[in-house]
């Protein structure tokens, strides 16, 4: 424990990161050693460029959605703090009480993958280009078009022909958010 | 129809079997127990007509009696008899698996195994009926030997290593623990029932029930795997009965050996020093043969570094030294399966770097065929086995008690086991993750093979214990095995009622299933990452430079940042390739086309005849690849031009994105399968999201370069990469461009010649379509905006020139002008959302606007078809 400590202590903020996001002290160490080993120039920050260098990313269609993910709008880099809050995302939770306000922030996570110009909404164009990539070459574009018309059609309760952040939490109600956004690990 | 005429097929060559087997002695491999059964063979005489040797052995192949003259030829059945019959044994129960798999619909309710072992039971019966005994029967000898290696072997190279270490501790409790209490606990009560005097007269002490317990401890991987590759269960569950599985094999062949010898020095010599003994050898036979096992992969690894110039007989290293780390286990009294199961699982991730991609290929194939081959066969036997009078001895106490004690304490077992677990797990194992496994403890060849191994002189009861295990194997293969898809079933619809989900919600799974693994590769695996890093490391510094090839290990660093800077070309191919694949895609749908043909018809047929003709041929050229087309789709659409009503339409929707969207690294990874081989579609599928994503960010790096200023940190970084790698890098890179275009070509072509549905079909349509390749997929044009025209078309047309060679120029001009937007004024407007759309799309080239204009020469026959 010893060793554990003094490098807990390299790790700025921790106390506070600990708290916010509910992460144990082993866990923030072990993303520290993970951010540091992510971050080849020791800057103190990633780029997404360190991202892309995890070659099994490369190989997830949503790969470098994830990866903005991790970046506030218009910001170029993430730091350590950051990015332990967006990992926060995939604890799962232990009581009953958390979990309506985690899957919120789950479906947050997911939404914000699709909204990609942040304007609360995903557009039929938004949702084209995640169809896009998750889709095999075999569908041609007026496949993915009626896709994607059909799933706005199933989630638009307003009809403004696109789906708002409320209008998806609706259509993934049945979905259990909290096992399929969970990674046991960061238990 | 097929299925019968096979089947009549099948009884004339079993006839044929059982006849030439009157003359058969000793001698062959199947029935090298036949020195008892042997004498009553001759009895029945059969019309062979040589000279009828007495002698025991079929070693009479030339002619001890004198020749008077010269034969021309002559009958040597003797010479040929072993060799033959073990062969026509293979043969027949391949056979029978041809008419077993023929029937679909029959295998999706009985497990394939459990059909297997009734057609043993027919065969059994029609041989028991030609001879009066039983000839054949699986013996010991042979199953270890010669059928249970390969299987293992097979196992332990598929394993996915990652996820069996990751749940090594839990894996390695079941094994052990659970085996030892399921061999005690059935031992014990059964012995208690004895004394209680439940099972009338037996002949059995305590020592000797514990051996019987021990036996048939042991689930049974073939059984299991036969069963779980038709139920599709999470991974983690799926590992831990795979792995348990294979385990607890090497531990209760242990164990039998352990009480083997104590029944052997009798039950007042054993004191404290001899049990304490016992142990010390359980652990020292398991450790010990999983050293071998290690030691002779890393052996593989090790000799596959210096086959590059021997790269045919390559894949055989494997084999031959697979078994004989199995055979050295077995020599030194060690646990051979344990061995040969270390031995797959040390060795994949080297030779699979070491050895040519055609090598690993042949390595994955040739293992399926001889595991699955094996497979067969022993389910077979296990069936024939049981017509036999000899070993029928019915004893209803025993029998009734042991299938009831075997199946309650697996149950006691594994959900105390589990709570043990449960409690220092990260991941949980579920009530009903621990009710499948429990329920999933089928047991197999293994115990009977182990039943028969017993010495009758010191257990009187042996064929009792043999019946019994027979009867065990039976009951949870055919009955639990027949029930458990029903169960598992069952219990999902419980869990997760999937019957009505949307649209977003199958997109948004898909996506939470990438989200998972893009976020745990990020994070790394935390947890018991320490100690993986650490081996990662040891790994990496040690094991690879000794047992990988410099080259091998050099391109697997670098390959991504040299895929990155130099295959962009690749991956334009592989585009330009999914364009026309991706178009053509539903031509591979009889439906559409005879629908397609009906439009087509009505509308042009009286103007140009001709080309409805030739749709007819091609349709019918076509047709005859794709039998294997699914025919739900054909159904929907169908219906679809029946009403076009807008619920065939959603249909038609949710299962377009059903089969087309990727899968999930976590979904596959588990998919073991004996019988499909069906890596190559995840392979193709990962290289081509790979290239997509190497596309795009390529795009986005050039379009930064090529704006303003790019940002500094950005553009020296990947710069710097290029120039250190580059001048070690280009021949490596040179490799891996001909690999990944050769890999799709070679995959593809297996495919199809071996009528698997992967995603080769779409191979042949590329190859005989190459002149309709200016059919681009819409798909890709929004991604190709950003690439000037001028940039793509040469190249393109280079393509072409390199792949067709006639005519170039000629079809340039063809196909330059066709763009989609082209096709789609040429299409029929009434068509939009449909899917069969890009069958118009990619066929109206061929109508060229009537009468202006000559009909293009129909390039596309000019393919393999």
């Amino acid at each position: 424990m010893g060793s554990s400590s003094s490098s807990m202590e390299n790790i700025p903020n921790a106390e506070r990161l600990m708290q916010e996001t509910g992460f144990s002290a082993a866990h923030i160490l072990n993303l520290y050693e993970r951010f540091e080993f992510l971050d080849r120039d020791e800057r103190g920050e990633l780029r997404p460029e360190d991202f892309g260098a995890l070659r099994e990313l490369a190989m997830n269609p949503i790969g470098d959605r994830i990866i903005s993910a991790f970046f506030r709008p218009g910001m170029e880099t993430v730091d350590f703090p950051s990015f332990v809050r967006v990992l926060a995302n995939f604890r799962p939770t232990e009581t009953n009480r958390a979990r309506d306000y985690s899957r919120i922030r789950k479906l947050r996570f997911a939404f914000q993958l699709y909204d990609q110009d942040s304007d609360g909404k995903i557009s039929r164009e938004e949702l084209l280009q995640v169809l896009r990539s998750m889709l095999g070459t075999q569908v041609t574009e007026e496949q993915l078009q009626s896709i994607a018309e059909r799933a706005i059609q199933e989630a638009d309760l307003d009809q403004d022909d696109a789906i708002s952040f409320d209008e998806f939490k609706k259509s993934l109600e049945k979905v259990n958010i909290e096992q399929k956004m969970s990674i046991c690990s960061l238990r | 129809m097929g299925a019968t005429w096979r089947f009549a097929l099948l009884l004339c060559m079993v006839l044929m079997v059982s006849r030439s087997l009157a003359n058969e002695d000793t001698g062959h491999a199947t029935g090298s127990d036949a020195g008892t059964t042997s004498s009553p063979g001759h009895q029945t005489d059969s019309g062979h007509g040589t000279g009828e040797e007495d002698s025991s052995h079929g070693e009479s192949g030339h002619g001890e009696e004198p020749i008077t003259t010269l034969p021309i030829v002559s009958w040597k059945w003797h010479h040929v008899s072993t060799p033959y019959i073990v062969v026509l044994w293979v043969l027949v129960s391949w056979l029978c698996k041809i008419v077993i798999e023929s029937n679909h619909h029959v295998t999706n309710i009985i497990p394939e195994s459990a059909l297997l072992i009734c057609f043993g039971f027919v065969l059994g019966g029609i041989i028991w009926g030609a001879d009066g005994v039983q000839t054949f029967t699986l013996t010991p000898n042979v199953f270890f030997f010669y059928l249970l290696p390969q299987i293992i072997l097979d196992a332990g190279y598929s394993m996915p290593n990652k996820l069996f270490f990751s749940n090594m501790g839990a894996i390695l409790i079941y094994a052990v623990i659970g085996t030892c209490w399921n061999a005690a606990s059935l031992g014990l009560s059964l012995w208690g029932c004895h004394m209680g005097g439940a099972m009338g007269d037996l002949d059995i002490g305590l020592l000797q029930y514990l051996l019987f317990g021990s036996l048939i401890a042991a689930v049974d991987p073939v059984a299991v795997i036969a069963v779980f590759e038709q139920v599709h269960v999470n991974e983690v569950l799926f590992i831990l009965v795979f792995g348990e599985s294979l385990l607890n094999d090497g531990v209760t062949v242990v164990l039998f050996n352990v009480f083997d010898a104590f029944v052997s020095l009798g039950g007042p010599q054993i004191d404290a020093v001899e049990i304490i003994k016992g142990i010390v050898s359980f652990f020292v036979v398991a450790f010990g043969g999983s050293l071998v096992g290690f030691v002779f992969g890393l052996l593989i690894s090790f000799l596959t570094r210096g086959t590059k110039n021997i790269q045919i007989i390559e894949p055989g290293f494997v084999f031959v030294l697979g078994y004989l780390s199995y055979l050295t286990a077995e020599m030194l009294s060690l646990s051979a399966i344990l061995s040969i199961v270390f031995c797959g699982m040390c060795c994949q991730k080297y030779i699979n770097t070491n050895m040519d991609e055609r090598s690993v290929t042949t390595v994955r194939y040739v293992m399926k065929v001889l595991a699955n081959g094996s497979e067969t066969i022993i389910f077979v036997f296990l069936g024939i086995s049981a017509i036999d009078k000899t070993i029928w001895v019915w004893n209803t106490g025993f029998i009734l008690l042991t299938l009831f004690f075997i199946f309650i304490y697996r149950f006691i077992g594994v959900f105390f086991l589990t709570w043990i677990l449960n409690r220092y797990r990260l991941v949980r194992v579920e009530f009903i993750d621990q009710l499948i496994m429990s329920y999933g403890g089928l047991r197999g060849a293994v115990a009977y093979g182990l039943a028969t191994m017993l010495d009758e002189n010191k257990i009187k009861e042996k064929n009792l214990m043999v019946c019994t295990s027979l009867i065990v194997v039976y009951f949870t293969v055919i009955l639990q095995g027949i029930t458990m898809k029903p169960l598992v079933n069952w219990l999902k619809v419980k869990r997760a009622a999937v019957t009505d989900i949307t649209l977003v919600e199958k997109l948004q799974n898909k996506v939470f299933d990438h989200m998972l693994v893009a976020i745990e590769d990020i994070s790394g695996q935390i947890g018991h990452n320490y100690m993986r890093d650490k081996w990662n490391q040891f790994e990496e510094k040690w094991m690879s430079r000794i047992l990988m090839k410099p080259s091998a290990r050099k391109s697997r660093d670098y390959v991504f940042n040299v895929f990155h800077k130099l295959n962009l070309k690749d991956a334009m191919s592989y585009v330009a390739e999914g364009e026309r694949r991706g178009s053509l895609e539903f031509i591979r749908n009889e439906t559409a086309i005879i629908d397609f043909k009906k439009k087509f018809g009505d509308d042009f047929s009286d103007v140009m005849p001709d080309i409805t003709a030739d749709t007819s041929d091609d349709h019918g050229a076509m047709s005859s690849m794709r039998r294997d087309t699914v025919p739900s789709i054909s159904l929907e659409m169908h219906e679809q031009t029946m009403n076009g009503m807008r619920e065939s339409e959603d249909i038609n929707t949710h299962h377009l994105l059903q089969q087309h969207l990727y899968k999930g690294r976590k979904q596959h990874r588990h998919r073991y399968s004996r019988s499909h081989f069906d890596t190559n579609k995840d392979e193709n599928e990962v290289q081509e999201i790979f290239q997509r994503t190497m596309r795009s960010r390529l795009e986005s790096f050039k379009s930064t370069k090529m704006g303003v200023a790019p940002p500094k940190a950005i553009s020296k970084h990947p710069k710097k990469d290029q120039q250190q790698k580059m001048p070690n890098g280009k021949s490596r890179d040179k490799s891996k461009t001909n690999y990944s275009g050769d890999e799709d070509f070679e995959f593809s072509e297996g495919d199809n010649a071996s009528g698997y549905e992967a995603s080769g079909h779409s191979f042949p349509m590329r190859v005989t379509y190459r002149a309709g390749a200016g059919i681009e997929n819409p798909a890709f044009m929004p991604d190709l905006d950003p690439l000037a025209p001028v940039q793509t078309h040469p190249w393109l047309s280079e393509l072409e020139l390199d792949s067709s060679r006639v005519a170039p120029s000629q079809r340039a001009q063809v196909r330059l002008p066709r763009g989609p937007s082209d096709l789609r004024r040429l299409a029929p407007p009434r068509i939009s959302t449909r899917s069969d759309d890009s069958f118009l799309q990619a066929d109206v080239p061929l109508t060229p606007p009537p009468p202006a204009t000559p009909a293009p020469p129909p390039y596309h026959y000019d393919g393999s078809m």
